[in-house]
């Protein structure tokens, strides 16, 4: 982060260009974060009585702590320049999982979501291996996964809602709060928080960051790639199976279909999030931020009365203006996929 | 000094194929060219000359429609006016033409495909006739002399029959544009990774264009290269022009006075050869790409040269002996064994092998990150102290080794893009000398590296070696083998041919060595 931030300090230059240089670095930085109070501000002008309730904002922070996770574990592998498209079928299988092994076999929640997050870590390890072993692009890998996930998730739920999910993950999920805050929530933060330390304060993420940027090079600089490319991918399956639970715990139920409409969010959340904190960058606080950005954005319409479609053109005209910002940001290098 | 020389086009009377006067381009504060003037007169082979940052590729660039320069500056071809700045690919209605040094091919199609795609992206009508364009092709291939088949893949073709296709299709498009004139045609360094020999050929191709009247501008960094074929030549330093030089009454110092702006003392051999030092290095039966069954034996503090024509595979054994592509063979540094077979970059680097790649683009440096990412890259594992990475300390160390290695700017928290190609190369070599490696492999180490910054890099490799390391550098610069190396290998189809040891070493005895040992197999194979 500090990186980023002290490039301007260069001796020499003309004061009024550095203090220049230095507000369009803020303005970088921090305008999506105004962007956002700008727009819950107009928005609780519009509907003081019904969006600017701690109620309704706890309830977007809570709900959408889901997609949160989704779109931090995407953030890992994108770091290391993959893609991960099979991440929201692996949060309905893993959902899925729970529900099956908890609600039709009667196994303890606990084993159960041991369970989920076993099969994250394998589907992230096939994912990798058939990446690196046979050179295939992530993309088209990732996205053929995903799409068997998917009919696996179906066959085994025999295409059916499954609910009675155990009280106690729901309890621990949604229904205690912390300020009034539903625990999940934290449980969203603190997996940002580990991974901005991972990413900013390791080696392994300068490892990660380094195979991303110049892969040859880090080759060449002794890096084992292959190794860091599928332990981003495991940790991308590992973090969709948790968003998995925590979706499970939300609904209190397995849904076999609606975890996919995740998916695009997700992306839109991580290219918008590259934009600010660490422009340029995918970075966990800046996706945080472009999440809780998306999700006002449309809960805010919602209550002004347009009709759900909106969600759809918000999330896709989002992501498209979200990757056009992040070239600006990057300063309009080719991007490698 | 040189200026009074300014004299003798080729063609007296005749408008000057171009005159560009004042021209000026600032970029943000920094003056990258200052009232630059270039003339060229029709039928010439005008060089430019200068340093890496001396403004010569802003200037191109310029020409190109790239980028607009600074009010003020003027334009004119063969004598009609043209109004600055340029659009982008505006130079084709003035019968400019450019060949880059990444030649703007598409390896995937053919040798008439690539010749046509210029004409395609301009072309009004709807089809294509094959028959007629495959005979214009190889009629223009014809006259200009040049061996190339138009349905060949170029995939399957040479770098220098590249070289040639860029150049042919760009006299093609040169002539075909509109304005007047015989045209003027823009080479960028086409020949840096050609050896001698294809070199020949290709100014070959270069003669016959200027004798049917076009101008050529030659950029260029070897100075022997420009001595043969230009005709003038402007030297530019620091965004100024520095010299204008007739060729044939100009010397190689005055060249190099003109683009380094001091006389350079030729660099001094290295010490005298340590071959009575203990041999440190054993690479028994190494095989892989082209290389066949090479073996070595060097000594603590030898530099050792490996050189050759392209596609001989000396430029293989650094990569080979570094695990970064598949080999065969044993490799005994110091009392380690190493099977090449099972080697990964990984493990070279924790057995004390370092590789400096020649490809800085792509292997050497993330462009994107700031240098002091690049250089603690394979240091990161001893920077993480007590829970997180020293930052502070890995900025230190980058700025410590940026001074000893007199990088510039000396600003750690800089992209290593934005550095010249000679610093960049300084930040790689302090990314990798500075946990005293016990064995060096490079590859080009001063490609794209301009003269004063290869003096520091030549001043570096020695140091290294002086510290107990044994270098092997790779290198189609005869010169830069002669001046840092105390035997030269010469490589012919994945084989050794000659070594040349101590004053043997001269920049024309490797050449002579390189196309000996080709002719001697060729005339094996007739």
């Amino acid at each position: 982060m500090s990186n980023t931030a002290k490039t301007q300090t260069t001796p020499g230059k003309p004061i009024s260009s550095r203090t220049k240089v230095m507000i369009t670095r803020r303005a970088e930085q921090f305008g999506l974060i105004v962007v956002w109070f700008v727009m819950i501000g107009i928005f609780g002008y519009l509907q003081p009585d019904t969006f600017l309730t701690w109620a309704n904002l706890s309830t977007i922070l809570g709900s959408q702590a889901v997609l949160v996770v989704v779109t931090l574990g995407l953030l890992i592998p994108l770091t290391a320049n993959d893609f991960d498209l099979s991440i929201a079928y692996t949060m309905t299988l893993s959902s899925m999982l729970i529900a099956v092994l908890n609600v039709n076999q009667g196994v303890a929640i606990g084993w159960a979501i041991a369970a989920a997050a076993i099969a994250g870590l394998v589907i992230g390890l096939v994912n990798g291996l058939l990446i690196t072993i046979f050179r295939i692009h992530s993309l088209i890998v990732t996205l053929g996964v995903g799409t068997f996930l998917h009919g696996l998730t179906l066959w085994l739920s025999d295409s059916m809602t499954i609910s009675g999910i155990s009280p106690a993950l729901i309890n621990a999920v949604i229904v205690q709060r912390l300020f009034g805050i539903p625990l999940e929530f934290y449980y969203a933060i603190g997996i940002a928080l580990i991974i901005w330390y991972v990413l900013e304060y390791t080696a392994i993420g300068r490892r990660i960051l380094f195979v991303g940027r110049g892969r040859e090079v880090a080759r060449l600089s002794g890096i084992n790639t292959d190794r860091v490319r599928i332990g981003c991918l495991m940790a991308s399956g590992f973090l969709g199976a948790l968003a998995g639970v925590l979706y499970t715990g939300t609904q209190g139920a397995a849904d076999p279909v609606s975890g996919v409409s995740y998916q695009l969010p997700a992306f839109a959340a991580a290219f918008l999030g590259s934009t600010c904190i660490v422009p340029g960058r995918f970075n966990p606080w800046g996706t945080t931020v472009a999440v809780y950005f998306l999700v006002t954005g449309i809960t805010g319409l919602v209550f002004l009365g347009v009709s759900s479609f909106i969600q759809e053109m918000f999330y896709g005209g989002a992501l498209v203006i979200a990757v056009t910002l992040s070239q600006l940001v990057r300063g309009r290098q080719e991007q490698q996929f | 000094m040189i200026d009074a020389a300014t004299t003798a086009p080729r063609q007296q009377g005749l408008p000057l194929a171009l005159l560009l006067t004042g021209l000026s381009k600032t970029f943000g504060g920094h003056r990258a060219l200052d009232e630059v003037t270039l003339e060229v007169a029709q039928g010439e082979v005008h060089g430019l000359l200068g340093q890496n940052g001396s403004g010569k590729s802003t200037l191109i660039k310029v020409l190109a429609g790239f980028h607009a320069p600074d009010p003020g500056g003027k334009l004119t071809v063969c004598g009609a006016d043209v109004s600055l700045p340029l659009a982008s690919g505006a130079f084709r209605q003035h019968r400019i033409s450019f060949v880059h040094q990444h030649l703007g091919l598409i390896p995937a199609l053919t040798v008439l495909e690539n010749m046509l795609i210029g004409k395609l992206a301009q072309s009004r009508s709807f089809a294509i006739n094959w028959r007629r364009e495959r005979q214009e092709v190889a009629r223009r291939f014809e006259t200009y002399g040049v061996p190339l088949d138009p349905d060949a893949t170029l995939a399957d073709l040479s770098p220098v029959q590249r070289a040639l296709l860029a150049i042919m299709r760009a006299t093609e498009e040169m002539q075909g544009g509109g304005g007047s004139g015989n045209g003027l045609l823009v080479l960028d360094e086409p020949t840096p990774f050609l050896p001698r020999r294809d070199v020949d050929q290709l100014f070959g191709v270069v003669r016959t264009v200027v004798a049917g009247g076009a101008s050529v501008i030659f950029v260029s960094h070897d100075v022997d290269e420009v001595l043969e074929i230009t005709d003038r030549a402007t030297v530019l330093r620091d965004g100024r022009v520095a010299g204008r030089l007739v060729t044939a009454r100009s010397s190689k110092q005055d060249f190099i006075e003109a683009i380094v702006g001091r006389r350079l003392a030729f660099a001094e051999r290295p010490c005298a050869p340590t071959i009575e030092a203990p041999t440190r290095l054993v690479v028994s039966d190494l095989t892989g790409g082209t290389v066949d069954r090479f073996g070595l034996q060097a000594s603590q503090g030898e530099v050792v040269g490996l050189t050759g024509l392209i596609g001989s595979g000396y430029d293989e054994i650094p990569y080979l002996l570094y695990g970064a592509r598949p080999a065969r063979g044993l490799l005994r540094l110091r009392d380690d064994t190493l099977d090449l077979a099972g080697l990964s970059p990984g493990e070279a680097m924790r057995r004390g092998i370092v590789l400096i790649p020649g490809d800085r683009a792509n292997a050497g440096a993330i462009g994107a990150l700031p240098v002091a990412d690049n250089v603690t890259m394979p240091v990161l594992a001893t920077r993480f102290r007590r829970w997180m990475l020293d930052r502070g300390g890995m900025l230190r160390t980058a700025h410590e080794l940026g001074q000893r290695f007199d990088v510039r700017p000396p600003n750690p928290l800089l992209p290593i893009s934005a550095l010249s190609g000679g610093n960049q190369q300084k930040v790689l070599l302090a990314k990798w000398l500075q946990q005293s490696p016990r064995l060096v492999l490079l590859d080009e180490p001063t490609q794209g590296v301009d003269i004063g910054a290869r003096q520091t890099v030549f001043r570096h490799i020695s140091h290294a070696a002086a510290a107990g390391a044994t270098v092997l550098c790779a290198s189609s610069d005869y010169e830069q083998l002669a001046s840092i190396c105390s035997r030269v290998l010469i490589f012919s189809g994945g084989r050794v041919v000659a070594s040349l040891t101590g004053p043997e070493i001269t920049k024309e005895a490797i050449a002579e060595r390189s196309l000996g040992g080709q002719a001697a197999l060729g005339g094996a194979a007739a």
